[in-house]
């Protein structure tokens, strides 16, 4: 499929806006496609629930926002919630499963990505392990074209840290569509 | 952010629409920015505020937006190139003074992020309802250049083209771009500095023993070359109808000669400014007219319509002012009909409907998303379904589609 239309959701905080910035420079900049990056705008983007969207084409992204995505990521219980509604009927489903209970009849595999955060003592890169799931367990963007967005993203002393929460992500990604 | 003293920050970057207009600005040479942050403009404005100072600029944040447009025709006038940026409410704020610029010629940038209104409106949400603002919301007889950004990639390449193009007509030029483009991320390609193409303001230059005068037309660009500050000039510049020197002369045969001279210096050389892109129209019975984010929605519903055996394409205003007659004019001889696409109730179909003479349809949404590929889609429908043998210049207008 040429495109490919990812929303990644959680509560503010658990930097769901920099991992959809990440993904969508990944697949921009260091993956030979084409993607657009949003998100919401205004008070209803404050707190609580927040989404990152990201379109992902092989060819130029001509409708730049979503319409059905077809790769859903959720982090917390509120936004599986309120940003679920819209998604394709075989869309992928990707949890963090020490929050979020999945609805039955998806396609959906879980990790515990926050948990894999705080056991390398900073919970602030469970977003990050969150992309290494989507990584291993898509075939939407390369590992090593997000491991170039994470460096040239993130703070350089915290890179190594990051790229281990990725790789671990991306380990439980692989074993759980094997 | 970067804060180093790098004025154009070459490479491929995924950049944000707004943050690709500053540093358009930045790679134009702008050193400064006056103006009153406002959504959907305010990362134009962040950005700016962080860079312009690292590389000897300044960003001076107004009262307001009346005093953000005098400061920048102020700026411009102090010899360096100057902008601001805002949305609606401050664009309609700003309409005296725009006036000013003009009357005053006065190279400046206005980079307008349309969202919805009138009023208040829809803060956050786009809309592309300021076109006809732009090209009439001063007082007085004035010709408008606009440029229509539908990538964050040309938020940088026409922020960059409009300083040049406010340079070499002496006059503000607008960037209408909308919420959707500058709030969506993209890769934004930057140039090698080398390759970055500035085209310089024309300098006036002082004859010892000949007195000056500021507004004595170039008689083959009809456009004053500029007097710098503070080299012994002694321009005066007023807002009062003047003669060449620059002093008011408030008589008819002036005011007519100056207006005139104002409106030709742009409208007889629009060919240099007009910039539009062709899609798809080489075998294509109905063309589709369209600019800004809108245009990114019309791209999708070509697809569907030619998959549904309708041959249809795209004219891509990337300038709408001064607007494309000739361009308008060709594509009418070639086309069975047209659709206007654009989030407003029909301001650019008024111009197409005005220069073609094939049936023009209207595929229109008052705004706070995008265009629904849908929409688009139904009017080339109906227009591929009228277009068959009705030449006439009758515009069968469409009603609003509820999405």
């Amino acid at each position: 499929m040429a495109r490919h239309e990812v929303r990644l959701a959680g509560f503010g905080g658990q930097g769901i806006i920099l991992s959809g910035y990440i993904l969508g420079k990944a697949a921009a900049l260091y993956d030979g496609k084409d993607a657009v990056f949003s998100q919401s705008y205004g008070p209803e983007a404050r707190g609580g629930a927040c989404a990152a969207e990201v379109v992902i084409d092989d060819d130029a992204v001509d409708y730049p926002v979503l319409t059905r995505p077809d790769i859903l990521v959720l982090m917390s219980q509120e936004a599986a919630i309120k940003y679920s509604a819209d998604m394709a009927d075989d869309a992928v489903v990707l949890i963090d499963d020490d929050l979020v209970t999945a609805g039955a009849g998806r396609m959906v595999y879980g990790a515990p990505t926050t948990r894999i955060a705080e056991e390398m003592g900073r919970r602030l890169v469970a977003n990050i392990a969150m992309l290494g799931f989507l990584t291993g367990a898509t075939s939407v963007v390369g590992r090593a074209a997000m491991e170039e967005a994470i460096r040239t993203t993130v703070p350089p002393k915290t890179i190594d840290l990051n790229l281990r929460a990725f790789g671990a992500g991306f380990d439980h990604g692989q074993r759980a569509v094997s | 952010m970067p804060t180093n003293e790098q004025r154009v920050l070459t490479g491929s970057h995924f950049m944000n629409g707004d943050t690709a207009c500053a540093e358009g600005a930045l790679a134009a040479g702008c050193l400064y920015f006056g103006g009153y942050p406002i959504t959907p403009s305010t990362e134009i404005a962040e950005r700016l505020a962080h860079r312009l100072p690292a590389v000897g600029g300044a960003y001076v944040q107004m009262e307001d937006e009346l005093g953000s447009i005098v400061s920048v025709i102020g700026a411009a006038w102090g010899g360096v190139r100057a902008m601001t940026a805002t949305s609606g409410p401050g664009f309609s704020l700003m309409a005296e003074s725009i006036g000013l610029a003009a009357m005053t010629e006065t190279p400046c940038v206005i980079v307008n992020v349309m969202r919805g209104g009138p009023s208040t409106g829809l803060p956050t949400l786009v809309a592309q309802a300021d076109v006809m603002q732009a090209r009439w919301g001063t007082h007085g007889d004035i010709q408008a250049i606009a440029l229509a950004p539908a990538s964050c990639q040309e938020m940088f390449d026409l922020t960059l083209r409009a300083f040049n193009l406010a340079d070499r007509f002496r006059n503000p030029v607008f960037v209408l771009a909308d919420e959707a483009i500058g709030h969506l991320t993209e890769r934004v390609v930057i140039p090698a500095e080398s390759e970055i193409k500035r085209v310089p303001r024309r300098a006036a230059v002082l004859t010892p023993g000949e007195p000056f005068e500021p507004f004595r037309a170039d008689e083959t660009t009809l456009i004053p070359p500029m007097p710098l500050p503070g080299v012994g000039f002694g321009a005066h510049i007023t807002s009062l109808t003047h003669d060449e020197r620059g002093y008011p002369a408030t008589d008819a045969v002036t005011h007519d000669r100056l207006v005139r001279r104002l409106s030709d210096k742009i409208a007889l050389f629009s060919d240099e400014i007009t910039q539009v892109e062709a899609v798809g129209l080489d075998d294509a019975d109905v063309a589709v007219v369209t600019y800004g984010s809108t245009a990114r929605t019309a791209k999708r519903a070509v697809t569907l319509a030619r998959q549904a055996g309708i041959r249809a394409g795209i004219l891509r205003l990337i300038s709408i002012w001064p607007f494309p007659d000739a361009e308008i004019a060709a594509l009418s001889a070639r086309m069975k009909s047209i659709v206007v696409a654009e989030l407003n109730l029909g301001q650019v179909r008024l111009e197409v409907e005005r220069v073609a003479r094939v049936p023009v349809f209207g595929a229109h949404h008052a705004g706070g998303a995008l265009m629904p590929p849908e929409i688009i889609l139904e009017s080339i429908k109906e227009a591929a379904r009228h277009g068959d043998g009705n030449r006439s210049r009758s515009t069968p207008s469409r009603p609003l589609a509820a999405v």
